[in-house]
Parts: structure tokens; C-alpha cells; sequence
């Protein structure tokens, strides 16, 4: 079977839908939320990396590269705020954050 | 030029006192306020000089103040016989009220507010009686109603001066509103304000008609009928007198000032000002003689049974000016202006007389707590009793020639209801007398009333006083035999030829000359009796009042509450007036104004920000799922439209 960018395209919506409901259905813990954020960087990492081979266009990676970047720089902004707020209120349960409710 | 700086000059130094007042010393407020009104009172007394010389005209425009369509009104001033007289009275009394003030008011920490309100007073007054169209006299007219309650208001503290400013205020706004339909019947049918324009065309007023809800009348009639509604409501005249004994509240120069010589003059000038109206509309002749004869007959006996020295006055004044418009109504004019004269200088004597009583005995104003005070103010007495015989008309003091001019014009007249007028005028000379005298023999003869730690304070005013009482004892005396030929002579009628119009039927300064004896001397058999009664009830028999009073109680009592006159008011207009208030208040106001507008949308705006604010969860999912939402709908949106 060759593997072909419809594949590629299919996985990638794959992953970015975990990602998505792992947001949205999550309600356990932050960290998960951060590592369903990774997860749609990924998706759309692999999106672009697809169409750069396909398209003979190595722009397309060079983003990818960026998002990796800006994914890790993310996740560890992410993970510090994560830290910070532990040690002020105790647990980091997605349920319990909603200082912010009207 | 100098027209200019006499009208002038007391606004200028009401703005001056008024706003810079507090920083200088109070002497110098003194010195400025007193000597912008003498300078002017100089300028009134060469005007009238000149004016007594021979026909002497001035129209002087100034600026125009409205142009829209046909209406065009311009501030002018102008100098006739009628206004310069009013000029002099005003400008005169004014001056010796400031000084009067200087001493009266001495202990009174907000003084220059005083002052700024009596020059303002002033100013309006001139404005008034200068005016050369019907909307500026009504801006001097509403200006001195505003002086008058500011003044009667002055003691702010006080819970009855408050309300009796307020009443004065209304009460004159009845008549206020009267006035000002006139005018615009009187715009409306000759297209134009100037006195001289309305006034020419008198012939085609009176042969027109107007249409007031469905009714058709005289349109003559109407106007000077609502005319005289703004002059009773100024004149305090019956039913809209109720105001006038309330506003004695006020310090007691102005009552002397606004309350008895200048103000409530104003509503006889303007009759005797638009006296080319009022001499075609005969019907309207003969309400104004017969409204002013029960006026002067109600105050009179009102009078008679009071016991504040300030509300005795009072009633007096609201009785003359009930005299006057007898005058008016007969179509004796010069003579109710003569009136109008003379009574502003006695009565401002009565009432800074009182004033000065007063100030003796320790601001006490009731007459049965006073007594046997000549010995110990001989000044003020022989001042008040040169006030009582001028009012009285005691022989050639002032009151004797204006007041029994009066009379016998009012026999004379060929008005109707000119003989009821007649003698229900004498009747109140009788009264005037007896309660005029009433006061004097209450106030400083009999026995001593006053309290012994009174007595021991009992103090004759200072000097700054006692000048202007002089003045004016000096011109309750002289005023009425130096000036009565001018007034009241037919060769002098010349001088008034352009300033009042007599129809040419009108004779009565001629035939006032050739009445009866009986007629010419009852006034003064009246006088004589008044005395006589009024001395044997409190000196020889000083019991005897009590026993009348138990005899006659019902009608005591009907005279001492002024005829009821407030409490069927307070029944009639007041209180309901208060309940469709309240109802407007609370139903009108709170619930649907309030209900719909700012009340109901402020109220409103938090329910929906409450409902909004539900919206805020604060689950970081439920944000990204909003997020997330919109981002489809828009996407799918633009997919859908190509």
C-alpha cells in the first residue's frame, strides 16, 4: 500500500480531533489539557510537512520547525504557570478553575 | 445719558455688592450701595422738574431684544409725567430704605446680600416704570417679584419666611399668568408690544371680538380684563391678597421698601400706564372700581382686629391700594398716581416706624405687649403719629388731599357701582382711622406692657435711622399740599396730556371740584369719629375691646382669621392642588417616568448583565469551546457563500 498525502491528511485530522475533544472532554487535569495542545500542534505539523513533500515547497517545514519551537516555548511557559498555580491553591483539577465565573 | 446711569446705576452696584461684597469691609458696601441709589434719586428729582415744567418726553432705545417675524421688542426707556413721578418715588424711597437698612440691619452677618437684592429691586422697579413696551415692563414686573421673594425669603432659617416667600411667589403667579395672557392678547390682536402701536389702535381692539372657548367677547375687554388680573395679583387686591400681611415675614425696610410704597404699586401704574385701554372698556372700569372698594373695605376691617404691629401696616397698605384703584376705576388716574405718591411716603414712615418700634422693644412685633412706650421713644412716636395723620387724612398732611380726592371722585364717576364704591370707601376712612389709632394708643399709651427685662433694653434707634424717618415725616406732611395742584388741578392737566389718556368724556378732575359739602366733608367727620372711637375703646375705657370682642365673638373671630380667606384656600386650591401634586409625584413621576426611563433601564441593564454574566463560567473548556464553535460557524458561513 503507498502511503500517500490523503493519509497523511487523515491522521493528521485524527490527531487534531483527539486533541480538540481532549480539550474540551478533559476534566481531570491541566497537564492533560497541555498535552492535547501539543497534540494539535502536531496534527498541523504533520499537515504541513505532508504538503511540503507533496508540493515540492520546503517552506512548509521550515514552519513546521517553528511551531516546534513555539510548541515547546508554550509548553514550558505552560507548565510554569501550572507550577505557580499549584503552589497557591493546592491542585490543579480542571474542575476547580473557574475563579474567573461570572 | 442720565436716563441711562439712573437705571442703571443700582443693577451695577447690586452685581458689585452681590459678587465682591465679602472681601471689602462692610462700611464700604454701606457707602457703595447707599450712594448708587442717592445718585439716581438726583437724577429722578431733576426728570420731575423738568417734567413739572412743561410736556417733557424722553424715549431712549437702548438695544433690540427679540426680532422673530412680526414680533420685535426693544429694550427702551422711556421719561413721561407717569414714569418720572414713579421714578422719583421709587428712586427716593429706595435711597432712604438703604440707610434705614445700614442701622436696621447692623447685626446681620449676610448684609451685602441684603443689599444686592434691595438694589436689585430697585433696578427692576426702574426698569418697570421706564418701560416703553409691554414685555419689558413684564421683565421689571417678574424682576421685582423675584427681589420680593428673595427679600421675604431673607431670613432663610426661618420656616415661615420660607413659606411665605413661596406664597408670595404662587400668589403672584396667578396674577403673573394673567398678565401675560393679556399681553399676548394684545400681540396677537395689533401685532406689535410698543405701547404707543397698541395703544393707537384701542379704537379697532374695542370694535373686534375674540374667541376664548367658544365664547366670543370683546376683545377690548378680555385683554384689559386679564391686564387687571396681573395688576391685582402685583397690587395685592382681593383674592389674590392673601399674600401680602404673609410677607411682612421679610426684614422690616423691605416690607417698608417692596411692601407698601414701591412693589405693589406697580399693578396701579400699570393701569394708570395703559390707561388708553382701560378708558374704552367700560365693563372692565367698573370691576376694577368695585374689586378695589371691597379690597379697601376688607382690609380695613381686617385690620381693625389684628395684633401684629407689622400685619396692621400691612392690611393698611392692601386698604390704600384698594383706594387707588377706586381711583383707577372712576377714571381718576393723576389722582390714584397722587395716591400712590403720597401713600408710598406715609406708609414707608408707618412701616420703618414699626420697624424702629420694633427694634426697641427687642424684635417683639405684638401691639399688646407693648404700651406707654412715647415716654421712652418719644422720636419714633412723634414720627408714627405723623404717619397715622397722614394716612387718616388729617387736614393738609399728605393723605388728606389724595385720599379725599379719592372719595370724591369715586362720587363723582360716571363708572358703574361708583356709589357702592363711594361709600364703602368712607366706611373704611372710618376704620382706617380707628384701627390706625388703635395701634398708636396699643403701642405707646395705656399701661406698660412690656416685660422689665424688655423695658430696661428699651433704646430710642441710632441716627442712620432716625434721618431717613425724618425724610419722610418731612414728606408725609408737605408732599400732598406741594403737589396737589399738580395732580389733581385741571391746569395742570396738560402735564399728563401724553402720559395718561382720559376719553373725552372724562371730566372728573374737573367735577371733583364741584361736589356737595357732605360729600367733601365726610371723610373728615369719618376721620374725627374713627379717633374718637378708637380713643375711648383704649384710653378712657381700655376694658371695653374685651367686651366687645366677647359680644361680637362670631364676627371677631371672622375678622381676626382674615375672613377665612386662607383657610378656604388651603381648602379649595391648596390641598388639592398638594393631593394631584402628590398623585402627579408618585404615580406620574416615580412609577411611569422613572418606571420607563432611568429607573426602569438601569434596572433593566443589571438583569441582563446578570444573565450575561451567567455566561461566564470560568471553565477554561467551555471558552475553548465558545472558541471553537465560532470558529465553525464562521468558517462554515464562508464556505457556504462561496
Amino acid at each position: 500500500m503507498v502511503i500517500e498525502l490523503g493519509h497523511y491528511l487523515v491522521l493528521a485530522s485524527m490527531l487534531f480531533t483527539i486533541g480538540v475533544i481532549g480539550v474540551f472532554l478533559n476534566r481531570e487535569n491541566v497537564i492533560i489539557i497541555l498535552m492535547s495542545l501539543e497534540l494539535i500542534l502536531l496534527s498541523i505539523s504533520i499537515n504541513l510537512v505532508a504538503f511540503s513533500s507533496f508540493l515540492n515547497d520546503s517552506s512548509g517545514q521550515i514552519f513546521s520547525l517553528f511551531i516546534l519551537t513555539v510548541a515547546a516555548g508554550e509548553a514550558a511557559i505552560g507548565l510554569a504557570i501550572l507550577v505557580v498555580y499549584f503552589r497557591n491553591v493546592g491542585n490543579i483539577e480542571v474542575d476547580q478553575i473557574n475563579k474567573m465565573s461570572g | 445719558m442720565a436716563l441711562f446711569l439712573l437705571v442703571f446705576l443700582p443693577l451695577f452696584s447690586s452685581i458689585i455688592v452681590g459678587f465682591f461684597g465679602k472681601r471689602v469691609n462692610i462700611s464700604l458696601v454701606h457707602i457703595f450701595s447707599c450712594s448708587l441709589i442717592v445718585i439716581p434719586f438726583f437724577i429722578a428729582s431733576y426728570f420731575l422738574n423738568r417734567s413739572l415744567g412743561g410736556d417733557f418726553n424722553i424715549v431712549l432705545p437702548l438695544a433690540t431684544w427679540l426680532s422673530s417675524g412680526d414680533l420685535l421688542v426693544q429694550w427702551s426707556l422711556k421719561l413721561d409725567m407717569l414714569s418720572s413721578v414713579m421714578l422719583v418715588v421709587v428712586t427716593l424711597v429706595s435711597s432712604l430704605v438703604h440707610i434705614y437698612s445700614i442701622g436696621y440691619m447692623r447685626h446681620d452677618p449676610h448684609q451685602n446680600r441684603f443689599f444686592a437684592y434691595l438694589s436689585f429691586f430697585t433696578f427692576s422697579m426702574l426698569i418697570l416704570v421706564t418701560s416703553n413696551n409691554f414685555l419689558q415692563l413684564f421683565f421689571g414686573w417678574e424682576g421685582v417679584g423675584l427681589a420680593s421673594y428673595l427679600l421675604i425669603g431673607f431670613w432663610f432659617k426661618k420656616k415661615s419666611a420660607n413659606s411665605a416667600a413661596i406664597k408670595a411667589f404662587i400668589v403672584n403667579r396667578v396674577g403673573d399668568f394673567g398678565f401675560l395672557i393679556g399681553i399676548a392678547i394684545l400681540f396677537v390682536s395689533t401685532k406689535s408690544l410698543d405701547f404707543d402701536v397698541v395703544f393707537s389702535m384701542t379704537k379697532e381692539l374695542s370694535s373686534s371680538s375674540i374667541s376664548l372657548f367658544y365664547w366670543n367677547f370683546n376683545t377690548l375687554d378680555v385683554a384689559c380684563f386679564f391686564l387687571f388680573m396681573g395688576a391685582m395679583g402685583k397690587s395685592a387686591q382681593l383674592f389674590l391678597h392673601t399674600w401680602l400681611p404673609d410677607a411682612m415675614e421679610g426684614p422690616t425696610p423691605v416690607s417698608a421698601l417692596i411692601h407698601a410704597a414701591t412693589m405693589v404699586t406697580a399693578g396701579v401704574f400699570l393701569i394708570a400706564r395703559c390707561s388708553p385701554l382701560f378708558e374704552e372698556s367700560e365693563n372692565i372700569l367698573s370691576l376694577i372700581t368695585i374689586v378695589g372698594a371691597s379690597t379697601a373695605f376688607f382690609a380695613a376691617t381686617v385690620g381693625l382686629v389684628q395684633n401684629d404691629i407689622k400685619r396692621i401696616v400691612a392690611y393698611s397698605t392692601c386698604s390704600q391700594l384698594g383706594y387707588m384703584f377706586v381711583a383707577l376705576g372712576s377714571g381718576a388716574y393723576q389722582i390714584a398716581i397722587f395716591h400712590l405718591f403720597t401713600h408710598a411716603f406715609f406708609k414707608a414712615l408707618l412701616f420703618l416706624g414699626s420697624g424702629s418700634v420694633i427694634h426697641a422693644v427687642s424684635d417683639e412685633q405684638d401691639i399688646r405687649k407693648m404700651g406707654d412706650l412715647y415716654r421712652l421713644i418719644p422720636f419714633t412716636w412723634i414720627t408714627m403719629l405723623i404717619g397715622t395723620l397722614a394716612l387718616t387724612g388729617f387736614p393738609f398732611m399728605s393723605g388728606y388731599f389724595s385720599k379725599d380726592g379719592i372719595i370724591e371722585s369715586a362720587f363723582v364717576s360716571h363708572t358703574s357701582g361708583h356709589l357702592y364704591a363711594f361709600y364703602l370707601l368712607i366706611f373704611s376712612a372710618l376704620l382706617t382711622s380707628f384701627y390706625s389709632w388703635r395701634l398708636i394708643f396699643l403701642t405707646f399709651h395705656g399701661k406698660s406692657k412690656v416685660s422689665k427685662d424688655v423695658l430696661s433694653k428699651v433704646h430710642e434707634s441710632p441716627k442712620v435711622m432716625m434721618i431717613p424717618l425724618m425724610i419722610l415725616s418731612f414728606c408725609s406732611i408737605f408732599s400732598g399740599y406741594i403737589f396737589v395742584d399738580y395732580f389733581m388741578s385741571h391746569d395742570f392737566e396738560f402735564l399728563w396730556k401724553s402720559a395718561i389718556y382720559l376719553s373725552s368724556d372724562n371730566h372728573i378732575i374737573e367735577e371733583i371740584h364741584n361736589v356737595p359739602l357732605w360729600v367733601k366733608y365726610s371723610p373728615l367727620v369719618m376721620m374725627i369719629l374713627g379717633f374718637v372711637v378708637s380713643f375711648l375703646f383704649y384710653i378712657v375705657f381700655p376694658f371695653a375691646p374685651g367686651k366687645v370682642s366677647k359680644t361680637f365673638n362670631p364676627l371677631y373671630k371672622f375678622l381676626l382669621n382674615k375672613w377665612y380667606f386662607d383657610e378656604a384656600y388651603e381648602f379649595i386650591f391648596v390641598r388639592n392642588i398638594k393631593k394631584f401634586g402628590k398623585f402627579l409625584s408618585l404615580t406620574g413621576d416615580k412609577k411611569v417616568i422613572d418606571g420607563l426611563g432611568p429607573d426602569g433601564i438601569s434596572f433593566r441593564v443589571l438583569a441582563i448583565a446578570k444573565q450575561v454574566g451567567r455566561l461566564q463560567t470560568g471553565y477554561v473548556y467551555h471558552y475553548a469551546f465558545a472558541m471553537l464553535f465560532g470558529l465553525t460557524i464562521f468558517l462554515s458561513y464562508f464556505f457556504i457563500k462561496g
